[in-house]
């Protein structure tokens, strides 16, 4: 998927059982239990979720839990409950199609959608996963330039993290 | 000294601790290459204990021994800095505080 192409909607089950999918300018940030990258990224994207609450921000989780047991649903609802509630859904991508729709990478890999849900940007949180003041930069820029009608600069990094773990 | 790093290429972390890991072998004086070991398979994980990528071992021992029980498996290892935040890579730290417990060790 290429930067200003129509992104799929999809419909997918939260860790309450609720199905959440694109909606206005919407954030999907595949990501998951097991990977350090993911982990390290993790407070600053829900960061970003609170302090954008008019964008609809997705947590998606596309990893195949038969070979890694720490993405499976009953453990993402555990992280859910133990963590005192996100400020954002945690879906399960269980068949895998919208990881494979959206051609995500790792976890994290993030998107930018705009009200028509057309691709504005992809890629990284920010630069650096180790440091903490980089705050999800480029995630936040490209949210204020959709927000502002304009293009995101930069609108595409390189994602750095985990593989998805296919199926297979 | 006999120094491994086994790696999977599912995760991007190991040109940091392979640049880490000589930077301490070369202040601590340590004369040795560093092995390098890609795990490719899950059966190959199995076989060679691998519990995720990067693992330094010295002379066949983790450097940072896995938890009992914890699995054998093609995926990114989990470590702490110093500071405590979640890292793919060892704290240089930490590589370093290895080392020397090993070369105690071993004396």
């Amino acid at each position: 998927m290429n930067i200003g192409d129509e992104a799929p909607t999809f419909s997918l089950p939260d860790t309450d059982g609720a199905e959440h999918g694109p909606d206005g300018v919407t954030v999907v940030a595949f990501t998951c239990n097991h990977c350090p990258y993911a982990l390290a990224w993790h407070e600053r994207l829900l960061n970003v979720a609170r302090d954008y609450p008019q964008v609809t921000f997705l947590a998606v989780n596309p990893n195949d839990a038969e070979r890694y047991p720490a993405d499976s649903y009953e453990a993402m609802r555990e992280r859910v409950r133990s963590e005192g509630g996100w400020p954002m859904p945690y879906l399960r991508d269980e068949s895998q199609e919208v990881a494979r729709a959206y051609e995500a990478q790792t976890t994290p890999d993030v998107f930018v959608l705009d009200g028509e849900r057309t691709l504005r940007y992809r890629g990284a949180p920010d630069e650096d996963h180790r440091d903490e003041a980089q705050n999800a930069r480029w995630l936040r820029d490209a949210l204020d330039a959709v927000v502002r009608g304009e293009e995101p600069n930069p609108a595409e990094t390189e994602p750095v993290g985990c593989s998805v773990k296919w199926r297979r | 000294m006999k120094v491994e790093l086994l790696w999977w290429d599912g995760c991007p972390s190991h040109p940091e601790t392979l640049a880490d890991l000589r930077t301490v072998l070369r202040d601590e004086g340590v004369d040795a290459e560093v092995q390098l070991t890609e795990v490719e398979t899950d059966e190959q994980a199995q076989r060679e204990h691998f519990p995720g990528s990067p693992t330094i071992r010295l002379d066949g021992e983790d450097a940072f021994p896995a938890e009992p029980g914890e699995p054998f498996s093609l995926t990114c290892r989990i470590y702490h800095l110093r500071d405590g935040r979640v890292s793919p890579t060892p704290d240089p730290e930490d590589i370093r505080a290895a080392l020397r417990r090993h070369l105690d060790e071993h004396r």
